[in-house]
């Protein structure tokens, strides 16, 4: 036992760390371009902006087939992209590039949709006091959106969460790393229920605070 | 006096899963400045898709706008947006923004015509007096009433001085008397800030209450237009017709068809001030007659009343003399009223089930006219 407390302390923080920086670099990204792709969805389809059926399609084709992929499957695939890109593949920054593109048309799918739930009539009346479109998306349609859009991240931060550990297994490090180099090949159960103990709470936190947070932007 | 807005034979087509819908066809109006112009027709007519076109929500597929006799259907960007600042519009869902307060709500408008920060505030605060909500600025729209919440959606379409408003079943999600709240205050805005109005609603009773002139639509097609008084007093068209006798007309009430003592039974229409009486008993004496009033009721058009009578015209004369007497009273009506309409038993069944309100009229929809019964 005295062993598995000895692991915990030497490996864990690092692991820890490694699994929030990943899947902090790639939910910002995922937010930040995916919000842009949802931007482009969004504003290809509804009729009173500029709808374009070609943008359209293509953009939606592209998020779909990166989604369609299984995040297993896009990883193997990006090894070699990844590697020509940094070098080391086996790595944090590495695994932050692939759930980073990963979370990109996750998070487009989410944020488009919450976009598109925004009530049409509110949108008429927005164009129809002659504000231009960077004024309605930003004051009509984002303020309406942010409560679907919040949720949208804390669904987006948890699955790359459990994402990233498929990450680790294949040695970019962070929990998922641990998990299999110490509770799985090595035997250390008592590792693997604190990893498990630790990850259940850490999902139990984000979501509240993500609860509490799209609750005060509701009005 | 010159037209501010102008629809110059506008069409619009809609393409939807391989099949076309013609919302309006070659439709044309004259809307003038500083009047209440109002559209009325039953569901799915093509009014709020007319109404849109005149600040290009929607475009016509074939024909033209014109604002102050500019032509205005090729705009974009830009002039298009320039254009919608002076032309506010309210809706029958108010569209608010339910995460801002009412206050930025309102800013919104500012911001979108330009107005420097500094002074949106003060301009809100102004613009909440007027509709007399002074002090609601900093809360949310989900704390207000129905009409508090149009009240806001008025503000935030007069936000930049308009000449134009359009209100889309303004008043249609409120009650009776939050609607005469609202309709007092499109009115003030029209007489004191000079506000040009288009209305569209399927209530006559707003019709009624403050239209200057009036347009019937059906099927995409404006079927009728002129003063309001006129277009109620006599309508021309069919569906007009049947507008107004749902709104106007007398029923019967079905207690009272098998009561009825033998005669004619005639149904009355008459505008202006005319005393009724007098005519009533005159012919009654002259011709030897008995005639009950069944039912009388007055509508006010602005300051012109339009009235309606149900009268039972029954002999008093045995066999055919009495008949003689009869149809003799009846020519005279006939003669001195504008609308005269003899209600057969058929007639009087029709008129009890409403041909729109869907089956016989209930107690609450002769209400009305059963407190104005004057049973002789
Ligand atoms: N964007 C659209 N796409 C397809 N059809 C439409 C669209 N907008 C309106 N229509 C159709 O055009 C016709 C007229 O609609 P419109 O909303 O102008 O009627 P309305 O008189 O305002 O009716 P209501 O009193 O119910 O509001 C209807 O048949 C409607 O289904
Ligand atoms: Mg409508």
């Amino acid at each position: 036992m005295s062993d598995t407390a000895e692991i915990l302390r030497e490996h864990l923080g690092k692991a820890l760390w490694d699994t929030c920086t990943m899947v902090g670099i790639a939910t910002v990204v995922g937010v930040v371009f995916g919000t842009a792709l949802a931007v482009v969805l969004y504003l290809t389809q509804a009729r009173l902006f500029t709808p374009n059926r070609l943008v359209n399609t293509v953009v939606g084709f592209v998020v779909n087939a990166i989604r369609s992929l299984p995040f297993l499957i896009l990883l193997v695939v990006l090894i070699p992209l990844i590697q020509l890109c940094i070098g080391d593949p086996y790595t944090p920054a590495g695994g932050a590039i692939a759930l980073s593109i990963a979370a990109i048309p996750f998070f487009a799918r989410i944020a488009e949709s919450a976009f598109a739930d925004v009530d049409p009539g509110l949108l008429e009346a927005a164009v129809s006091t002659g504000a231009p479109l960077r004024q309605i998306i930003a004051g009509a349609v984002f303020p309406q959106a942010l409560p679907s859009f919040i949720r949208g991240i804390v669904l987006t931060v948890i699955s790359l969460l459990g994402y990233s550990a498929m990450v680790g297994t294949i040695g970019a490090g962070g929990i998922g790393d641990l998990a299999i180099q110490y509770g799985y090949n090595r035997y250390e159960t008592g590792v693997l229920i604190a990893i498990v103990v630790l990850l259940v709470l850490l999902v139990q936190l984000i979501q509240w605070a993500g609860d509490r947070l799209a609750l005060r932007f509701t009005h | 006096m010159a037209a501010i807005i102008t629809l110059d034979d506008v069409s619009v087509t809609f393409h939807e899963a391989g099949h076309t819908i013609e919302a309006v066809k070659h439709a044309s109006l004259e809307v003038e400045q500083g009047e209440i112009f109002g559209i009325v027709g039953f569901s799915g007519a093509g009014k709020s898709t007319l109404v849109r076109m005149i600040n290009l929500l929607e475009r016509p597929t074939s024909g033209r706008v014109l604002i102050d006799g500019r032509d205005i259907t090729g705009l974009r960007g830009g002039p298009l947006r320039d254009l919608r600042k002076s032309i506010g519009f309210v809706f029958q869902g108010f569209n608010l923004i339910g995460n801002a307060t009412v206050g930025k709500n309102i800013e919104f408008a500012l911001r979108a015509g330009g107005v420097p920060k500094a002074r949106r505030r003060g301009r809100t605060q102004e613009l909440l007096e007027l509709v007399g909500l002074s002090g609601k600025m900093d809360s949310y729209p989900s704390s207000l009433s129905g009409g508090q919440k149009q009240r806001v959606s008025i503000a935030r379409a007069l936000a930049n001085n308009p000449r134009i408003l359009l209100c889309d079943e303004a008043t249609s999600a409120l009650d009776l008397e939050t609607t005469e709240g609202i309709l007092a205050l499109l009115k003030r805005i029209n007489t004191e800030l000079g506000v040009t109005i288009v209305f569209i609603t399927h209530q006559l009773e707003v019709a009624q209450r403050i239209f200057d002139r009036v347009a019937v639509m059906e099927n995409g097609v404006i079927i009728e237009q002129g003063k309001t008084f006129d277009v109620f007093a006599e309508p021309h068209h069919e569906t007009t017709q049947a507008l107004v006798e749902r709104f106007l007309g007398v029923a019967v009430p079905e207690r009272l068809v098998p009561e009825l003592p033998v005669g004619r039974l005639v149904e009355l229409r008459y505008k202006g001030d005319h005393a009724f009486d007098p005519l009533i008993s005159a012919v009654s004496s002259r011709h030897g007659v008995a005639i009950n009033v069944l039912h009388g009721n007055v509508e006010y058009f602005g300051t012109q009343p339009i009235g309606t009578l149900v009268v039972l015209v029954a002999a008093i004369r045995e066999g055919q003399r009495g008949a003689q007497d009869v149809e003799d009273a009846l020519d005279e009506l006939r003669g001195t009223v504008f609308g005269f309409k003899e209600l057969t038993d058929a007639a009087v069944e029709q008129a009890l089930d409403s041909p729109y309100g869907g089956g016989p009229r209930t107690a609450a929809q002769t209400k009305k006219t059963v407190q104005q019964e004057v049973l002789v």
